[in-house]
């Protein structure tokens, strides 16, 4: 118990369920299993960032342009299906989104290490250079009307259910594939020699190196990592919304650096956790969801946002601080 | 001392690299008085938000709220604005509305200034998360005051602020000027300045040599937030309206061109100088290309590139003195 309330994760927990009895107060369809499926598919996409954005953070780092990498991988998808649509599949589709994920992440780690140019600065740039070369060679149009198998795949349920009505909703397969990444993440944090060196390497650089850890090693998977997220979550993307545009996601990377910061990742590395990023990103969705359900104006959408942010930010500075003070005051004795 | 120094001659050389390369692909397009006019509007705006960024990484934070309290308060100029000179436009008490105006707009970006410092000097949260958190809070106040519509129609004393010249220079270079001269004297020229660059380069020993870093972190963010404020008169004037999510991609390229400029990351390092040229190649670049009818989206990729190509000179440099230190 003790231990429980010492951890971030709680917290947000225990936010996340307070949010929830309000907004089921006000508007009982919040609680059913419709809407669960609902939020749950479509904030695969910000589930799916907040995965690669967590690998970065824990590694002392921050990757900024990973929506310049999901533009130009999601475009380069659609292009392909409009030209070559019926001899793709879904697996392919994901395997190019990915691998030109991987490449353009690994372009940034190789310039981060050998350069020795901070991960925010790095990013920055490369956010412009693939933003700014993405639209002018597709000229700022948008794509859609991609083969039926690509439509049918985005609706394809695991189970199904209906309500009274008969309208037909259960889990997506989108949301399937965001837990199995989950999964993934979770277990290379949590049960690999590679995790466990990640959170080495974002708690002290200098001492991991010296400890022998690889970090060039290291900084290529985090941000190729980074990239293989961005481009599946393109792909997500991709599938949700049936159409491509390359101005629907540059701008949007504060939104899942937050969520990932309200679940406990620290920026300056070394902390974080699956459970928290999960979390933080529920948060954003039942917050998002609950106003609508409560009939609160979009309009104060981001004031509250940002209020919960601010005062999660703030509580868990101020339990830092006590505690640091506590640590002290134990040394002293 | 050295370090800055090369720093500030690999800007110089850049400059003058991509000003020769400008006029070798435009010719006199580039090279003429009118260009350099129009290149003087444009500059003031990332200008003074740069200048903004600035402050607040010396001190090894960051501000990611200017473009929102930005345009909130251009909002608030706008609504005062509107509200009271909707029918006598050309009368004398004109000047004295637009004035308190732009008072009004500056005291409330001192405000969510005073917010950030308060957030961030004491209750000790990180500079990214506390200015994360006001920026997207700021931004949801300006969208519920405005309702996501755009506000427009100013009293063409307002609009001369972004669009007028004094004796054939533009005005708004000339208050970017009076923004860079003000922070040059603050940060060369004054306790608080010192304390700036001290605290950014190492707070711990800042702390013991008697700084209250609290307050230097305050005032630095209010700073940071009034000079927001100051952007926003420019940019409220030269777009003669203001909303809620302009300038929105400014955002990062503040960092960009005050990190370009010679502004360190980590904090302690960077001149109000190497900043303005930075801005100077940035600003060469996008009206270059735009002479030649390059899309607007291929400046930000230039730009881009040229940052790393910097930093990479930079980092070159840093080695080789390094070496011949050691030698």
């Amino acid at each position: 118990m003790k231990r429980l309330l010492t951890r971030h994760e709680t917290y947000v927990f225990l936010a996340i369920v307070a949010f929830s009895i309000v907004i089921t107060v006000i508007n009982p369809s919040f609680f059913t299993l419709e809407n669960l499926f609902d939020l749950l598919k479509s904030y695969s996409l910000m589930g799916t960032f907040a995965i690669g954005m967590l690998f970065v953070l824990i590694s002392g780092g921050i990757d900024i342009s990973f929506t310049a990498i999901a533009t130009i991988t999601g475009y380069t998808i659609a292009v392909l299906l409009l030209k070559y649509g019926e001899s793709l599949n879904i697996v392919s589709v994901f395997l190019i989104a990915g691998g030109i994920g991987i490449l353009l992440g690994l372009f940034n780690a190789a310039i981060i290490y050998f350069f020795k140019i901070p991960s925010i600065i790095t990013t920055i740039a490369t956010l412009n250079i693939y933003y700014g070369i993405l639209t002018v060679v597709s000229k700022g149009k948008w794509l859609y009307g991609f083969p039926t198998w690509f439509g049918d795949f985005n609706n394809i349920r695991v189970f199904t259910l209906y309500t009274p009505d008969g309208i037909p909703y259960g889990l997506s397969i989108i949301t399937v594939i965001w837990f199995a990444l989950i999964l993934i993440g979770w277990f290379i944090l949590r049960y690999t020699i590679l995790g466990r060196s990640i959170y080495a390497m974002g708690g002290n650089p200098a001492s991991a190196q010296r400890a022998g850890f690889n970090l060039l090693g290291l900084n290529l998977f985090v941000y190729s990592f980074m990239g293989l997220m961005a481009g599946i979550g393109s792909v997500i993307q991709a599938l949700l919304v049936q159409t491509v545009a390359p101005n629907s996601l540059v701008g949007k990377e504060m939104d899942v650096i937050a969520a990932v910061v309200l679940g406990g990742a620290s920026l300056t590395g070394g902390t974080g956790s699956m459970l928290g990023t999960i979390l933080g990103v529920t948060l954003i969705a039942i917050m998002g969801n609950g106003l609508t359900l409560m009939h609160v104006s979009s309009l104060w959408y981001k004031v509250i946002i940002g209020f919960v942010i601010l005062v999660s930010v703030g509580v868990s500075a101020y339990r830092n601080k006590r505690s640091t003070r506590k640590h002290i005051i134990t040394e002293v004795n | 001392m050295l370090r800055k120094f090369s720093h500030f001659l690999v800007l110089s050389v850049v400059m003058v690299f991509i000003m020769l390369l400008m006029w070798g692909f435009t010719g006199n397009d580039f090279m003429n008085l009118g260009n350099f006019q129009s290149m003087a509007y444009q500059m003031p705006e990332l200008g003074v938000l740069s200048l903004a960024m600035m402050i607040a990484m010396l001190t090894s934070g960051i501000n990611l709220s200017i473009i929102a309290t930005a345009n909130l308060s251009g909002i608030v100029i706008a609504l005062i604005l509107t509200n009271t000179l909707s029918a006598d436009n050309g009368s004398a008490g004109t000047i004295w509305v637009v004035a308190l105006a732009i008072l009004a707009g500056l005291i409330v970006s001192a405000l969510v200034g005073a917010l950030n410092g308060f957030l961030i000097a004491v209750l000790d949260i990180s500079p990214i998360l506390a200015t994360l958190g006001t920026m997207i809070m700021v931004s949801g106040i300006s969208i519920v005051l405005t309702e996501g519509y755009v506000i427009s129609g100013f009293p063409p004393a307002m609009l001369a602020i972004g669009n007028g010249d004094l004796l054939g220079i533009p005005v708004p270079i000339l208050v970017f000027l009076a923004c860079a001269g003000v922070m040059s004297v603050i940060l060369n020229n004054t306790p608080l300045g010192t304390r700036i660059y001290l605290l950014g380069s190492n707070p711990v020993a800042c702390f013991y040599s008697g700084v209250d870093n609290r307050a230097v972190l305050f005032r630095t963010y209010i700073i940071s937030g009034i000079y927001s404020g100051v952007a926003a008169v420019i940019m409220i004037s030269r777009f003669n309206s203001a909303k809620a999510d302009y300038g929105e991609s400014y955002l990062l390229l503040t960092v960009l061109a005050a990190v370009l400029g010679g502004v360190s990351a980590a904090g302690g390092f960077g001149k109000v100088s190497g900043l303005f040229l930075s801005l100077v190649i940035l600003q060469m670049i996008s009206s270059g290309l735009n002479l030649m009818g390059i899309s607007n989206f291929l400046t930000l990729a230039l730009w881009g590139i040229v940052l790393i190509v910097v930093m990479v000179i930079n980092y070159f440099i840093e080695n080789q003195q390094q070496k011949r230190r050691i030698a």
